[in-house]
């Protein structure tokens, strides 16, 4: 079944100026379960919701430590993210091999993009299936970073990708001022918000489904996980959500074009669907 | 009839493929170019002599000489061996001239590739000192050393910094760091003010430096009177000179050798 005449190859452009194969391939980062990253002056804030594939299955990891002072969550296909955190690794460990300094942030997301506009361009490759959001502190303070399976990057003050991640967008944009100025604690409280605002009303963020991690001044890159998330959950528990979020099932965001098809859309799904995390 | 010749038999049996003599040069792996002798540095040409360094109060001094020596002639009477690589950041070499500048123009290269990027990061001292130890271990361990020894100084987050790399990638900070004929000569003498003054002043750094350095040409044959010093502090980094000291050469005609 052809979805498309034009979306066969990477190399191919639609007459619309498009390449779906790109297209789509940023739709696999909103199937991926929803992560949200917000920076104050002096921290970076990572909070991932997780996902059990089945009953019998623990919940999969969404949070990638990179190096004492970066670390990432993944929306899209694990393997996919897995290349690219080895890819992450490997430059920050030759950085300081050389230079004896952690890799500046910018470079590092830099190096990625170049990394992931190679399977954009050339025959017979697809592009990488998974968004990031970067996390990282260096001389020049925190950063969060996007980074997408179409190479683009985005130096962000606060981002959310992934499933249903509109609402917490949302939330993101209506609290963006008061971020900056944020202690650490009420940092992670807002990225919590933001996380559960992306939630149907009757699913509720866990110490099982839910890890934080935190990187800053003075502060190597910190992932909590279980036990260790449940001090930070009980400072939101019983507060109101947002109004409006987690109703219905939001579209995706944007205006969405009818040439390219939403994949869950329409009919019986034709492939087996992969796992995304 | 006459037999076919030896190079019409060769040109006929082995067209396209390896000629006779040549069996190793396969077409298409590009080895010809790169075939020939193996070159490496067994004794460096023109040299320069010693590098001091010395930590004050808020910076660091560096201190070079400009001769570059033919073995023991005098041949090149203003030859820079200091270089500034940014505003925190500066270095000195002694050893191979020829090899200093092949180091000096990649350290510039990155710079500038450094700068394009403008990303607000920049070499700092540590990581000038980190990125030039690997490269001269790298170097040796290839047995084809970079003929240098290598002394970095600068301030990093306010610190004065001074490190040593040598040739075979040996390295180490110190408050004061002398290279070559300095590591005996000047060294003691560095070690003895800092001892009676661990906290000099610019001012006292500079006129240290410059006693060494007389003695230096006192001592060392391959030394000139003239020389520059590269100062870092919080202000930036400068390279001042050519400088020559004050030299008293009185006691000179006591010495029997003069008389001869």
């Amino acid at each position: 079944m052809f979805r498309n005449q034009y979306d066969n190859e990477v190399t191919v452009w639609s007459p619309q100026g498009r390449i779906h194969q790109i297209e789509y391939a940023m739709e696999a980062v909103k199937q991926g379960s929803a992560t949200v990253g917000l920076k104050s002056k002096t921290h970076a804030v990572l909070v991932a919701l997780k996902r059990a594939p089945s009953e019998l299955s623990s919940y999969q990891k969404k949070i990638i430590p990179i190096d004492d002072h970066v670390g990432i969550t993944i929306a899209g296909l694990t393997a996919d993210a897995r290349v690219i955190s080895r890819f992450m690794r490997t430059e920050c460990l030759n950085n300081r091999y050389a230079f004896d300094t952690p890799l500046p942030i910018s470079r590092l997301v830099g190096m990625i993009g170049s990394k992931s506009q190679i399977p954009t361009q050339r025959y017979g490759r697809r592009p990488f299936g998974v968004g990031l959001l970067v996390a990282g502190y260096d001389d020049m303070g925190p950063h969060i970073y996007q980074t997408c399976p179409s190479a683009n990057y985005f130096d962000c003050k606060s981002m959310a990708i992934g499933a249903r991640s509109q609402s917490a967008r949302t939330y993101l944009e209506k609290h963006l001022d008061s971020f900056l100025d944020c202690n650490m604690e009420d940092l992670v409280k807002h990225g919590l918000r933001a996380l559960r605002d992306t939630l149907p009303n009757e699913v509720e963020l866990t110490t099982k489904n839910c890890s934080v991690a935190i990187v800053g001044k003075d502060m190597p890159f910190t992932i909590y996980d279980d036990n260790d998330v449940g001090k930070y959950l009980s400072m939101i528990e019983g507060e109101e959500r947002s109004p409006g979020a987690g109703a219905e099932d939001q579209k995706p965001e944007g205006e969405k074009d009818d040439s390219v098809p939403d994949p869950q859309a329409g009919g019986p799904a034709v492939d087996e669907p992969m796992d995304h995390d | 009839m006459a037999l076919p010749t030896e190079t019409d038999m060769s040109l006929e049996f082995w067209r396209n493929g390896p000629t006779p003599g040549g069996l190793y040069n396969f077409p298409g792996q590009g080895t010809s170019t790169k075939m020939g002798p193996i070159k490496k540095t067994l004794s460096p040409m023109v040299t320069g002599t010693s590098v001091l360094g010395v930590k004050f109060d808020g910076g660091i001094i560096l201190a070079a000489d400009m001769l570059g020596s033919y073995g023991s002639l005098a041949r090149f009477m203003h030859c820079p061996r200091l270089m500034k690589v940014n505003d925190s950041t500066v270095m000195g070499a002694g050893g191979d001239y020829a090899d200093f500048q092949y180091i000096k123009s990649v350290i510039e290269q990155r710079v500038i590739d450094e700068e394009c990027m403008n990303d607000g990061f920049q070499y700092t001292p540590k990581s000038l000192f980190s990125w030039l130890t690997r490269i001269m271990y790298n170097r040796r361990s290839r047995f084809n050393p970079l003929w240098n020894t290598i002394v970095v100084g600068g301030l990093q987050d306010g610190e004065p910094f001074l490190g040593y790399v040598d040739k075979i990638g040996t390295a180490f900070k110190a408050p004061s760091v002398c290279s070559g004929y300095g590591a005996y000569i000047a060294q003691p003498i560095l070690r003895n003010a800092l001892e009676k003054q661990p906290n000099l002043t610019e001012q006292q750094a500079k006129e240290l430096i410059d006693q060494c350095l007389t003695v230096l040409h006192y001592r060392d044959a391959r030394s000139l009177n003239k020389y520059q010093i590269a100062i870092v502090t919080k202000d930036g980094a400068r390279i001042e000179g050519p400088i020559s000291s004050a030299t008293n050469w009185d006691i000179a005609e006591r010495v029997g050798f003069f008389d001869e």
